[in-house]
Formats: C-alpha cells, sequence, structure tokens
C-alpha cells in the first residue's frame, strides 16, 4: 500500500465513536471525491477516564490514524467533511506538525546461506529482528518511522522479498497537543 | 396494556408521541407489522400513502412548512430503497426527518432473506445519520438521539432500520430524556471578534447586499434580517430555497438571484462590493463560473454547518452559529452605510429589466402564474416540482411568509411538487397550491388518492405545455434544437384523470378564463381540486445564466445567436 512516492502524504487522525458502519462513512468521505486511502490504522482509544465530563466506557472510542494524498484545499474540506460526521468526535491534520509516528514491517525474504550475512547487516543497521529463520526464508520485523522502512525495503528488493505486511502509519502529536 | 411488557414497536410508537410526532406517513409490509400493529393504540395519525417516495416528500412538506420533523415508516427491501430519493431530497435542502425502514430478522441479517435489502449501507450517502437497531433495549436511546440529530444543528434526515425480531420482542429499556453524542456539536452565537470584524467590513461598504438561503428560512431569521437591511441601508436578495424569509415585496428586496434570478437581483450581486450569504451555500446555481462572481467583493458567511466555510469559495468572514441569532447580534454593530446611490442604481435596474413575458402568442405560464400571485397566492403555501413551472413560479410568486414556499432545490427532484403539498396542508392547515409540471405531476400523481381520502386543502395546478419544458429549453438554446427525450406525447388528460379520483378538476385554454378558475380553486373548501392550463409549448424562462457561465453572460431574452453547450455542472 504505501510507496515512496514524490506526492506529499497527509495523515488525518481521527478519534471516533467505536460503533458499525463508522468506517464505512469514513471511507465514503474520501470515495465520494476519488480519493484513495493509502493507509488506515484503526485501534481502540482512550479506554479510560471521561470525556465530556462523563465517565468512558471502555470500548467507546476508537482512534483511526489515514494516510492519503491530495491536494490540501481538497483535504482540507475532507477533515471538515469528517468532523461533520455524528461517530466522528475530532478530526485532525498532522501534516506539518510535530509527531511522532511510526509503522511496523514483515518482510519475507527467500534466501539461500549464501545470502544471510548481507541481510543480517541489512537488519542490524535498520535494528529490525529476524523473528522467522528458516533454511530458505527468513521474516525481519522491523519498526520506526515509514521512511525508514521504505529505505530498509529498498535494501531488501534485489534479495527478493517474497511477502510483505505493513501496518500503516500511526501517529501521536508531541507534547501536550492533541492527536 | 397495563402489566404486559410492551413490545419493541410499541416503544418505538412511544417515543414517537413522546416526540410530539402528529402523523406518520408510510406504507406497510412484513417487517414493518410489528410497528403497524402498535400504531393500532395510538392517537398518532398514520397516512397511507400509494408509493413509499410519497411518503417521504409528505413528511418532508410536513417539515418544511411546520418546522418540525416528519416521519416516515416503511417496510423493509423495496419499501425502503423507494425511500432513497426522498432521503437525498430532504439531505440536500436540509430538512428533518425520520425514516424509519422494518428490516428481516437479526439472525438473517446478510443472509438473502426474504425483502432483506443492506438499507443502512444503500443510504450511507443520503443521511444525516443512521441506524441499524441489534438490540430492543438501544430503542429508546437511538429514537432520541434521531430527534435529536435531525432538528439540530444543520437539520437533516436520519434513517433507523428495525429488524422484526426486535420489533415484536419485548423492550424494558426505559425512556431517555437526554443524549450523549461526543463530538456532535451545534454553534449556536458566533464569536464576537468575528462579528466586530464583520461590522467592520459593512461599514466600509458602499455596494452592500445581503443574499438570504434556506438556513434563514430555517432558524426564523427572516425579522432579523430586515432589521439588518433596513439599519444598513442595503439591499436583499434570496436563492430559491431562501424565499419567504424576508417579505419579497419589501422595498429592499429584489427577489431571487442565481440562474433563473430577477436581472436587477444579478446585477445587484454582479456589482456589489460587499456580498453577505446568510444561511445560503455559494451553490452553483448561485455563482455561475466561480472566477468571475463578486471577485472583488467582500464576502461574510454565517452557516450553523462549518463544513461549508471554504467549500465553495473563502469568504473573508466566517460567523458560525444560528442565522437568527447570530444576525440579532450583529444588528447592535453595525450602521447606516453609505448606500444612497447603491439604491438608486438599483432602482434603476429594476425599471430597465422587469421579469416580462410576451403577452401574445397564447396562455402564458407566466400570466397564469402572476395571477396565483395577486388573486392570493400569498395567502397560501406554495409548492412546486421541478422545471421551468418551478423558475416561473419562483419570479412570479412573491413569497411573503416564513415557510410558505417550498421547493426542492438541491436534488432538483421530479415528483416533489404534489406530495409535498400534501404534507405541507396536513402540517398546518393552510390552502396550498402545488404548482406542477405535466411532467413531474405524473411521477407521484397516485398520491391523488392519498390527497381525496385526507380531504387536504391542495389546490393543483398543472402547467401543462406538453414537454419536459425545461430540457425542451435546454435542447433549443445549447443544443441546435435537436429535441431528445423531452416531447411529452402521450399525456392523460388530467381532469378526467382527477375525477377518476374524485378529485374536481377545470381546464383552462384561455387567458380570459384563468381568473375564474383560480378563484374556484381558491374557494373550494371540500378537499383536493384541480387546475390544469394548457400554456404555449414552446416557451423559455428568462433571465438566465447558463450554467458554468458568470453573470455577465445573463440572457435577459432569447438570444439570436447560437450559444455553446453550458460547461457547469449539469
Ligand atoms: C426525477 C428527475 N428526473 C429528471 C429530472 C431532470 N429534469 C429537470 S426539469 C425536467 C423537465 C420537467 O418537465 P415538466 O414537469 O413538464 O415541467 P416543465 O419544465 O415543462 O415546466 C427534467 C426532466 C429531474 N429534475 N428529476
Ligand atoms: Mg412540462
Amino acid at each position: 500500500m504505501t510507496a515512496a512516492t514524490t506526492i506529499p502524504f497527509h495523515t488525518i487522525s481521527l478519534l471516533v465513536r467505536n460503533k458499525p458502519g463508522v468506517l464505512v462513512r469514513v471511507a465514503l468521505v474520501f470515495s465520494r471525491r476519488g480519493y484513495n486511502i493509502e493507509s488506515l490504522v484503526v485501534s481502540p482509544a482512550m479506554g479510560q477516564g471521561e470525556y465530556d465530563g462523563i465517565p468512558i466506557t471502555p470500548g467507546e472510542f476508537s482512534r483511526m490514524t489515514i494516510t492519503c494524498s491530495g491536494d490540501p484545499d481538497n483535504l482540507g474540506q475532507i477533515v471538515k467533511q469528517l468532523e461533520k460526521l455524528i461517530d466522528v468526535v475530532t478530526a485532525i491534520d498532522h501534516t506539518g506538525e510535530a509527531v511522532i509516528e511510526s509503522e511496523l514491517c514483515l518482510a519475507k525474504i527467500k534466501s539461500g546461506l549464501d545470502q544471510r550475512t548481507a541481510l543480517l547487516q541489512i537488519a542490524e543497521n535498520f535494528k529490525a529482528k529476524v523473528v522467522d529463520y528458516g533454511s530458505d526464508s527468513m521474516i525481519l520485523r522491523c519498526a520506526g518511522e515509514s521512511d525508514k522502512i521504505d529505505a530498509m525495503v529498498a535494501l531488501l528488493r534485489p534479495y527478493g522479498i517474497v511477502e510483505m505486511v505493513r501496518s500503516g502509519k500511526i501517529l501521536m502529536a508531541r507534547g501536550l497537543a492533541s492527536t | 396494556m397495563a402489566g404486559k411488557t410492551p413490545t419493541g414497536g410499541e416503544i418505538v410508537i412511544q417515543c414517537l408521541e413522546r416526540e410530539g410526532v402528529e402523523h406518520v406517513y408510510g406504507y406497510s409490509g412484513g417487517a414493518a407489522m410489528p410497528i403497524f400493529d402498535a400504531l393500532v393504540d395510538s392517537k398518532i395519525k398514520f397516512v397511507l400513502v400509494r408509493h413509499e417516495q410519497g411518503a417521504t416528500h409528505m413528511a418532508d412538506g410536513y417539515a418544511r412548512a411546520s418546522g418540525k420533523p416528519g416521519v416516515v415508516l416503511v417496510t423493509s427491501g423495496p419499501g425502503a430503497t423507494n425511500c432513497v430519493t426522498g432521503l437525498l431530497t430532504a439531505l440536500m435542502d436540509s430538512v428533518p426527518m425520520i425514516v424509519l425502514t422494518g428490516q428481516t430478522i437479526t439472525s438473517m441479517l446478510g443472509k438473502d432473506a426474504f425483502q432483506e435489502a443492506d438499507v443502512t449501507g444503500i443510504t450511507y450517502p443520503v443521511v444525516k445519520h443512521s441506524y441499524l437497531v441489534k438490540n430492543a433495549a438501544d430503542i429508546p436511546r437511538i429514537m432520541k438521539e434521531a430527534f435529536h440529530i435531525a432538528t439540530t444543528g444543520r437539520p437533516g434526515p436520519v434513517l433507523i432500520d428495525l429488524p422484526k425480531d426486535i420489533t415484536q420482542g419485548p423492550c424494558t429499556a426505559p425512556f431517555v430524556d437526554t443524549v450523549r453524542l461526543p463530538g456532535y456539536r451545534v454553534p449556536g452565537r458566533a464569536d464576537p471578534a468575528l462579528l466586530k470584524k464583520a461590522a467592520d467590513y459593512l461599514a466600509k461598504s458602499k455596494r452592500p447586499v445581503l443574499y438570504v438561503g434556506h438556513g434563514s428560512v430555517i432558524s426564523g431569521a427572516g425579522a432579523a434580517i430586515l432589521r439588518l437591511a433596513e439599519k444598513l441601508n442595503a439591499p436583499i436578495v434570496n436563492t430559491l430555497l431562501g424565499k419567504g424569509a424576508c417579505a419579497e415585496d419589501h422595498e429592499l428586496h429584489q427577489g431571487m438571484l442565481g440562474m433563473h434570478g430577477t436581472a436587477y437581483a444579478n446585477r445587484t450581486v454582479q456589482n456589489c462590493d460587499l456580498i453577505f450569504a446568510i444561511g445560503a451555500r455559494w451553490d452553483d446555481r448561485i455563482t455561475g463560473k466561480l472566477s468571475t462572481f463578486c471577485p472583488d467583493a467582500i464576502k461574510l458567511h454565517i452557516d450553523v454547518d462549518v463544513a461549508e466555510f471554504g467549500k465553495v469559495l473563502k469568504p473573508d468572514v466566517c460567523m458560525a452559529g444560528d442565522a437568527k441569532l447570530v444576525v440579532e447580534d450583529l444588528i447592535p454593530l453595525v450602521s447606516k452605510c453609505d448606500s444612497a446611490e447603491w439604491l438608486k442604481q438599483i432602482a434603476v435596474w429594476r425599471k430597465s429589466y422587469p421579469l416580462k413575458y410576451a403577452k401574445k402568442g397564447g396562455l402564458r405560464a407566466q400570466y397564469v402564474l402572476d395571477r396565483l400571485d395577486r388573486l392570493g397566492g400569498r395567502d397560501c403555501i406554495i409548492t412546486t416540482d421541478v422545471g421551468q413551472h418551478q423558475m416561473w413560479a419562483a419570479q412570479f410568486c412573491r413569497t411573503t411568509k416564513n415557510r410558505h414556499w417550498l421547493s426542492s432545490g438541491g436534488a432538483g427532484t421530479m415528483g416533489f411538487g404534489f406530495p409535498s403539498a400534501i404534507g405541507a396542508a396536513m402540517a398546518t392547515g393552510t390552502p396550498t397550491w402545488a404548482v406542477v409540471g405535466d411532467g413531474g405531476f405524473q411521477m407521484t400523481l397516485c398520491e391523488l388518492s392519498t390527497a381525496a381520502l385526507q380531504k387536504v386543502p391542495v389546490k393543483i395546478l398543472i402547467i401543462n405545455n406538453s414537454y419536459l419544458g425545461m430540457i425542451r429549453q435546454w435542447q433549443e438554446l445549447f443544443f441546435d434544437n435537436r429535441l431528445s427525450g423531452a416531447d411529452l406525447e402521450g399525456n392523460p388528460d388530467f381532469v378526467k384523470l382527477a375525477d377518476a379520483y374524485g378529485v374536481p378538476g377545470k381546464r383552462v385554454k384561455r387567458a380570459a378564463d384563468v381568473d375564474k378558475a383560480l378563484k374556484w380553486a381558491m374557494n373550494h373548501n371540500d378537499g383536493p381540486c384541480l387546475v390544469e392550463v394548457e400554456v404555449v409549448k414552446e416557451d423559455n424562462v428568462f433571465p438566465m445564466v447558463p450554467a458554468g457561465a458568470g453573470y455577465e453572460q445573463m440572457l435577459i431574452e432569447r438570444p439570436k445567436v447560437k450559444m455553446d453547450k453550458p460547461t457547469g455542472s449539469t
């Protein structure tokens, strides 16, 4: 899904009510304009505490982190349309803001014994972990910024990546700013 | 029923009663049976329509005329899909509506059960919000939320899909009186700093214009806007749906702007130095070609929906809030503009470019609508269908009361005019004229049964030009008069047709007979009646700003030269 490209990506973070259909409603805001979602991560959010002075019930909210590309005017409109959805609590475009971002990647490489040393060196450099080690394949797990993962993937590619799964980007605003 | 556990269906109906619902418009079917059963013991009046689309437009007309949410009840599958057009119509024009749809039992969901349709899935893009009820215990909360969402902020339709086992089974959950909707914000009053900024711009303006839209009707902002206009000494124009917010016969009012607006309203907009959108959304029917729309004018914008800000263009000040409250808060901050010259100029345009039409060559729709306006039309509600007759009615029937003009604007839904008139008349008891075309009337005319049965004071005025007139007009002007799919040959005898439903009717062919027929209908107070006027077949609506063109290309009469195909959206 995520590929190295020159189009600037925007990352939008949504706090949503964990209701059936919320994902479709969010997706429709993009698809109606012919926009493609590059990556999407959905996970539970705010398991405790309170919202608007009322205690949160576990599972009430989810977090969506969406990466997409498009011109800033249209994306600004998309963020407003997302915020307008009843089940969306907040929608924030974090592009250009101080954020911590991270992604997880699993890459399966076909490798004979002669390539092992080179692959392990790449893994070492990117702080990737070997999580599966077989006689003719290995799986590397790498976490970090998407750019870094792109770089590692580029180096691995000549060795033959058989399968790759990336989680999509998640992010969090630095300091006390809201995500 | 004391002691017996109520069913989910009974709780649904009791929730409607608690919300003050008077009428439900709908059509029954297997999956909705438990809800219909609960209606038997309710004082809510159920109106059986003849097609579900009609139910949605009746509920819509009820809502537009009364300001209260309209309620629809239909069955699953085809019953629900027949509501899609009505949902779009209501969504586009911000109309509060609750649509209850029956659904197959929860254990069969997704298994292609009889009359199963993924109704929430089909309707996502045409609702403000929707629910699929999976638990009877959720009914009271969902009903409360649905009414709150439909009626607050920017109103809109909310759909509730109710599986039959849920409405048939027991429901013991208590009623709720509050809603918790984190993230659902309804702006009320605007930020004082923004009001100040708007007032500063207004103080400097010499050529201001207030551009009033449906939001002003919905919020009841008309009186405040008139006070603002008078204090500023600024002219007013309104959109098709803004008609009625401020009386169109007020001396500062220039009528409708936009594609078929009056020439003087459009000249006013084209030459203003400040345009102030009050509950209006810079629709493409208003702006025409965006790059030439008031490029140098200051733009102020009041909207309750913040997603409208910057959607079409970038105003200088955007004030989020309820139109009435925002205008009221603004009034003390403004003073009279130096606009005397401006109003003089507008008066000259009014004189030079009055609304006009050919008086010769046969009976003209414009004449009929002008007579309707003069013979008491302003005391009635007027609904319209979509097409030439709609634009002529907008031009010649001046609206002087809020919620007295109902028309499908955003969706332009043919078939809306007649059923919406039934809903409006049922909501208010006010005599209601449904101005319809010979084409659009045929899309929902089966509701003649409903109108006759309910004895509603609806007066149907068919402007019969034997054409899909608006289509023919575009083909004549922009497609070398190559008519394609525009001829309505095969039209029925509308008077005979009405007679078959027990609705009295009259046909008019000559101008001399118009007054008599209109007066007859005005005085008819025993249920619906119909007046069919056979008008000149090939007439055109002017002024016209061709779609995608700028105001400077406004046509005041039929152009002598060949026109290019319009480039704007539809
Ligand atoms: C449901 C629907 N289908 C098609 C159209 C496109 N359309 C707009 S106006 C019009 C012609 C309407 O004809 P008629 O009802 O006779 O009114 P007239 O223009 O002749 O006054 C058509 C087909 C529409 N607005 N709605
Ligand atoms: Mg016609």
